[in-house]
């Protein structure tokens, strides 16, 4: 395959930035979209030119360290992660525009790289369960309903990429903080804190920057775990009955 | 230096008791006086990183991703092991405990496996209690299946994303740390050397990924959680970034490496597809369950169907050699993964691989979802097939997978004693990144196991210890050691950056992979292993004289990130071919060609190799010396194993 590869190249975060285009050859439609960029950043440093930064590393689609927006989507065309797609997807001759995620919480910090430390940030506002290693019960004294277990596990499959605010116009982290608020509110583990939870990592996603939600539903759309709506819908009802029962007061 | 495993006198169910009751306490309010390093964030440096600062300490955590939660544990698929016995069938923290040992062929040591499998029930009800949603049946109990062949099920999992839900629990106890102001957290920040002070792991050299600053971090211990090093093979099935550095650089500071040649090689991997090829996606080992192995039983067949002019569905079943299940008859596509991983070589050696590339074998599903059903494959296996048709391009219920074995752990590491301390005093190792407890084989579902169980339930008390017989002064961070270390770590930098030569850095962490691949993989022999050492050492030189690495080191740089790395691994490649010479039996998942049965089988020798191998760093290019801590037996007897 034969492909022209616009690529946003900024040096540091306070570069302006903007796209570079190069031609590329030669790429099999077995490679990953990762490799194709290893044999442009291969050829690119043979040449003495500084290779494109991009963020990766278990390439199964599961560290959510990969980030890249490809031609207007975050990921890419298809509902996975940038390292589980494929060069087959696209066709010979084809422009592919590559930019990093964009949004006032997660600030470029070279080329496609970007600073996630406000999902860290969201996560110790509350994203746990308030218990020290050891002295807990026997496992099987907790007893959860499968379904309850099932549900919460769909919410706990969250790799944290991003992509989420990348596709929102309003750079909302709405769906990756309900989604560690709801996993914890079904749970039986989650309960005694799930007023202050909700309410803590919700200021402190607000805190980050981060947009309001306007249930445009792109976040779901471009989410490639399937994280679905409804842990929004939860998280609000979450939010909102802790604010009427404030422990906070 | 006489290696001292300090395993507790005493019956082996009550050493750990004991032990602890041993060990020194540090008061509690002097906890906080004190200064902890942990490098690495992945299960084993995550929880130690919690546990420990939820008992008061003052810790550092770091990792080179950009947050705690991308650590290589992540994407373990299968599950955790542990001794509950929740199935009523027999199990028991003994049984456990005899079959790692087994497992490991009896290359590890008693004390330390009889400890990890009597904390492993601690485990599973530590990550409920953080809300660690494990799969579970109607009841609203946990589930368990049986994993790699073990004849009771006790492996506990959730989904096909253990590591990754297993991780998130150690990861949210680390951030209440971090909310806690307890633990402070640096992310992207890389390890770069081990400061020692009279002896003593006193702090380290890091340098920060983003803007190349080198700092130095002092504290009144370190603790390595890094990771394996089966990167040095360049293809593998772990994370882009898993890399040896932390490990080899305390291993030039005094700390002795073990075992370096053991890896474990797994035989269920999506197969290279072709030079481009980054890494390996591992297929859980559970397909084995329903799939069968196979190659075409003739040489002709087989390149009909690399030239593509048959498809596997036309080859007839009377010419089909399903060859696990006819050497092996008792356990047939159930072997370990050793023997499973050097049969798929054989065959393909014998030029009936069934790819383009003639490295494959297949694993094929007809006969399963013609007994079951397809939606009863489906109901097992869905995402495992989803993944194999999303990098392949192939549906495998219509046709067979195709796989190939991989590099997929390692069973060596920083040499530690019961207490996971190295031979450096202050410096510990949890992980895979020490050579503890899975001898020379791991089995499936023990490494999570492993990991936690160092971080929640031992260094918490062995590192209490050390502490308090050091005492709680401050470490000085001036001691012109701490400026030492770091003018080394900017030497060493500016080394590479000067070189400016003409080929890549993939180019020579390709080429190493290669050698290793070749001649330090699945089977061994003196005459390759030779060769091996003089090729790894031509191209270390080469690296130095020609290797092109651009930037500078004042910015993000990850070509300088990698060049780094790999001048790592160029020198612990030559160790473990060292090792594996040395070590001239067959054992574990390591096959030495000299040393089979008659009818070709792995053979071990007791008398003269049943020790753990402890290499001493002495100057740069010359021997290491060998070490030997000898394996005592108490408790089991030494077996050959045979899966015929
Ligand atoms: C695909 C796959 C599937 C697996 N499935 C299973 C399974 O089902 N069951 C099982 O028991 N085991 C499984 N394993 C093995 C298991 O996942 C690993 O052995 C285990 O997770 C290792 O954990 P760790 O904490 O020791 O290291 P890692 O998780 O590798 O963490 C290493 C940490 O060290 C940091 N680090 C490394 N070097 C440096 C440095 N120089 N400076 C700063 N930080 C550094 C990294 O940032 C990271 O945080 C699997 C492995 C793979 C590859
Ligand atoms: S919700 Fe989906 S898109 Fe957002 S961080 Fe989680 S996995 Fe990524
Ligand atoms: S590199 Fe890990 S999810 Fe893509």
């Amino acid at each position: 395959m034969k492909l022209t590869l616009k690529i946003w190249r900024q040096k540091n975060a306070s570069d302006k930035g903007g796209f570079v285009t190069y031609p590329i050859d030669g790429i099999s439609t077995d490679m990953s979209f990762l490799e194709m960029m290893d044999v442009l950043n291969e050829e690119l440093a043979i040449k003495g030119q500084d290779p494109v930064h991009f963020d990766h590393d278990c390439r199964e689609g599961i560290c959510g360290m990969c980030s890249l927006y490809i031609n207007g989507h975050p990921h890419g065309p298809q509902q996975t992660t940038t390292c589980q797609l494929h060069m087959r997807t696209f066709s010979d001759g084809e422009t592919i525009t590559i930019e990093p995620w964009r949004a006032k919480a997660f600030p470029v910090v070279k080329d496609l790289v970007v600073d996630r430390g406000s999902f860290d940030r969201i996560i110790q506002a509350g994203g746990y369960v308030n218990v020290n290693t050891g002295g807990v019960p026997d496992a099987n004294e907790i007893p959860i309903p499968k379904r309850v277990a099932d549900e919460a596990f769909d919410s706990a499959t969250c790799i944290g990429c991003g992509a989420c605010v990348a596709a929102c116009k309003n750079a909302s982290a709405m769906l990756f903080t309900s989604a560690k608020i709801s996993q914890l509110a079904m749970l039986p583990q989650g309960q005694v804190e799930r007023m202050s939870r909700a309410e803590k990592m919700v200021a402190q996603m607000d805190e980050e920057g981060f947009g309001a939600c306007t249930n445009t539903g792109a976040c779901e759309a471009e989410c490639p775990k399937g994280i679905s709506l409804t842990n929004i819908a939860r998280m609000n009802r979450e939010y909102f009955s802790a604010s009427l029962k404030s422990e906070n007061v | 230096m006489i290696l001292d495993s300090k395993s507790p006198i005493g019956p082996l169910a009550e050493k750990w008791t004991k032990h602890k009751f041993n060990s020194k306490l540090v008061n509690p309010a002097n906890k906080r006086k004190y200064e902890v390093i942990v490098v690495g964030t992945g299960l084993a440096g995550a929880s130690a990183a919690a546990s420990l600062a939820e008992l008061g300490y003052k810790v550092k955590a770091f990792c080179f991703q950009d947050s705690p939660r991308r650590a290589h544990s992540i994407a373990a698929q299968g599950g955790i092991n542990a001794a509950k016995n929740y199935q009523n069938d027999g199990d028991s923290v003994y049984r456990l405990f005899y079959d790692t040992i087994k497992g490991g062929d009896y290359r590890s040591r008693e004390s330390n496996v009889y400890r990890l499998a009597e904390v492993s029930v601690n485990i599973i009800d530590q990550c409920v209690a953080q809300g660690v949603p494990f799969a579970r049946e109607y009841g609203g109990l946990l589930a368990n299946r049986s994993f790699g062949g073990a004849q009771v099920s006790r492996t506990f999992y959730a989904r096909g994303q253990t590591g990754q839900q297993l991780l998130l629990g150690a990861y949210s106890a680390l951030s209440r740390q971090v909310a806690n102001g307890k633990v402070k957290l640096y992310p992207r920040t890389e390890m770069m050397d081990v400061v020692t002070i009279d002896g003593h792991a006193r702090g380290i050299v890091t340098r920060n990924l983003i803007t190349g600053a080198i700092e130095t971090h002092a504290a009144h211990a370190v603790l390595l959680c890094t990771g394996g090093y089966g990167n040095v093979f360049f293809l593998s099935t772990n994370a882009m970034g898993s890399n040896v550095t932390a490990a080899w650089r305390a291993h030039k500071k005094g700390a002795y490496f073990a075992n370096p040649c053991y890896t474990q090689i797994h035989p269920t991997c999506i197969p290279v597809s072709g030079d481009h090829q980054s890494k390996l996606t591992l297929m859980s080992e559970s397909l084995r369950n329903d799939g069968r192995v196979w190659v075409p039983k003739t040489v002709e067949l087989a390149q009909k169907l690399r030239k593509g002019e048959i498809k596997p569905r036309d080859i007839k079943d009377e010419d089909r050699d399903y060859y696990l299940e006819r050497k092996y008859p008792s356990f047939g596509n159930l072997v370990p993964r050793d023997v499973a991983s050097r049969n798929a070589k054989d065959v393909c050696d014998e030029n009936r691989g069934v790819n383009e590339t003639g490295q494959a074998v297949f694993l094929d599903f007809r006969d399963a979802i013609n007994r079951d059903s397809e939606d009863a494959i489906r109901a097992r296996y869905g995402n495992l097939f989803d993944m194999y048709q999303q990098i392949t391009g192939e549906n495998p219920y219509q046709t067979p997978m195709k796989i190939y074995p991989a590099v997929h752990y390692t069973m060596g590491g920083l040499w530690v004693d019961y207490n996971l301390s190295t031979t450096v005093p202050g410096l510990y190792s949890l992980g895979e990144a020490n050579f503890s407890d899975h001898g020379a084989n791991r089995l499936g579902a023990s490494a999570l196991m492993q990991g936690l169980a160092d971080g929640y339930f031992v260094v918490p008390y062995t590192i209490g210890d050390y502490l308090a017989q050091i005492g709680p002064a401050p470490v000085d961070a001036n001691h012109p050691e701490f400026a030492k270390a770091e003018k080394g770590v900017k030497d060493a930098i500016q080394k590479l950056l000067s070189i400016n030569g003409t080929k890549t850095v993939d180019h020579f962490h390709k080429a190493l992979g290669h050698i290793m691949w070749e001649y330090c993989g699945m089977a061994r022999n003196a005459e390759g292993l030779t060769k091996a050492k003089g090729m790894i050492q031509e191209l270390r030189k080469e690296f130095w004289r020609d290797v092109k690495v651009l930037g500078a080191n004042e910015e993000l740089n990850q070509t300088l990130e990698k060049a780094s790395r790999v001048a790592d691994f160029l020198e612990l490649g030559e160790l473990m071919v060292d090792d594996a010479l040395n070590r001239s039996e067959s054992c574990g998942g390591h096959f030495r060609l000299e040393s089979q049965t008659p009818d070709g089988e792995a053979l071990r020798d007791d008398e003269n190799f049943a020790y753990a191998a402890a290499w001493e760093f002495m100057a740069e290019n010359s021997p290491e010396t060998l070490h030997k801590e000898p394996l005592v037996f108490e408790n089991v007897k030494l077996t050959q194993r045979s899966y015929k």
